[in-house]
């Protein structure tokens, strides 16, 4: 941090030490968070995924429309597809270099993964809930 | 155009020797970016569901195509690899295995629970 912005800074904005974008470590943090999230509720699912009677669309229904179950793959959801969102965010800004391509991917891959997060826990919702 | 010369970009990738830590980083965000596009599986799988018998069966039918199944190995294969070293990860953050035997042992540790978990899994599915 340079002299002069010491100068113009005021004391608290120097101890929070986040500079001219009032954030700093957010973006690191969740990605943390959410992978954490993530490892816990992937290990649920693989194991449940294995221990499902079966495939069929009445034991698939009956299976994800128990409230446990229901819910655990809607936190699921939104873990991984809040975590998978950061991540694409940052290899777009380490391989797409032109500006106006970087805003409309970047603005477009969250829209995507907010989309599909929401088509994804309605369905959940619909299937618990809807029998 | 004059003033915007071209300067030599930073050394590319292949300049270098391929070693397990630099192999296994690219490779762990290759199994991230395949996962994101893997969602769409989910995504699928849930919206046929919800919608009818039909729209489930259809999705069932696909994935055992010689397609759908490797579509779907390799998603889980791309999920336990970045899980595990996603676990290696945190240790880092953590400020640990940080010497280059531990990184070394660590990586081989991720490829082999890896591997276990592969198994284990279309062992028992």
């Amino acid at each position: 941090m340079s002299a002069g912005n010491e100068k113009i800074q005021s004391p608290l904005a120097r101890a929070r030490g986040a500079g001219s974008a009032h954030e700093g470590t957010h973006h690191w943090w969740h990605q943390r968070v959410t992978a954490v999230a993530n490892m816990l509720l992937m290990l649920w699912l693989v194991w449940a995924v294995v221990h499902i009677p079966g495939w069929s669309y009445v034991e698939f229904t009956t299976w994800l429309a128990q409230p446990c179950r229901a819910i655990l793959m809607i936190l699921a959801v939104i873990s991984v597809f809040y975590h998978a969102a950061l991540g694409v965010q940052v290899v777009i800004e380490d391989y797409v270099h032109d500006g106006a391509c970087k805003v409309v991917k970047l603005v477009g891959m969250k829209l995507f993964f907010f989309a599909t997060a929401v088509a994804c826990i309605f369905s959940i919702l619909k299937v618990a809930l809807g029998s | 155009m004059s003033n915007k010369r071209e300067r030599p970009l930073s050394p590319h990738l292949q300049v270098y020797k391929p070693q397990l830590t630099s192999v296994m980083s690219i490779l762990h965000r290759l199994c991230g970016m395949a996962l994101a596009l893997g969602t769409v599986m989910v995504v699928w799988a849930l919206l046929a569901a919800a919608t009818s018998e039909a729209a489930y069966n259809q999705f069932i039918w696909v994935c055992n195509t010689p397609v759908g199944k490797l579509a779907l190995f390799g998603w889980s294969a791309a999920l336990f690899y970045h899980l595990c070293n996603g676990v290696r990860h945190l240790f880092w953050d953590t400020g640990r295995l940080f010497e280059i035997r531990d990184a070394y042992r660590a990586g081989y540790a991720v490829l082999v629970a890896t591997l276990l978990l592969l198994i284990w899994f279309w062992g028992a599915a």
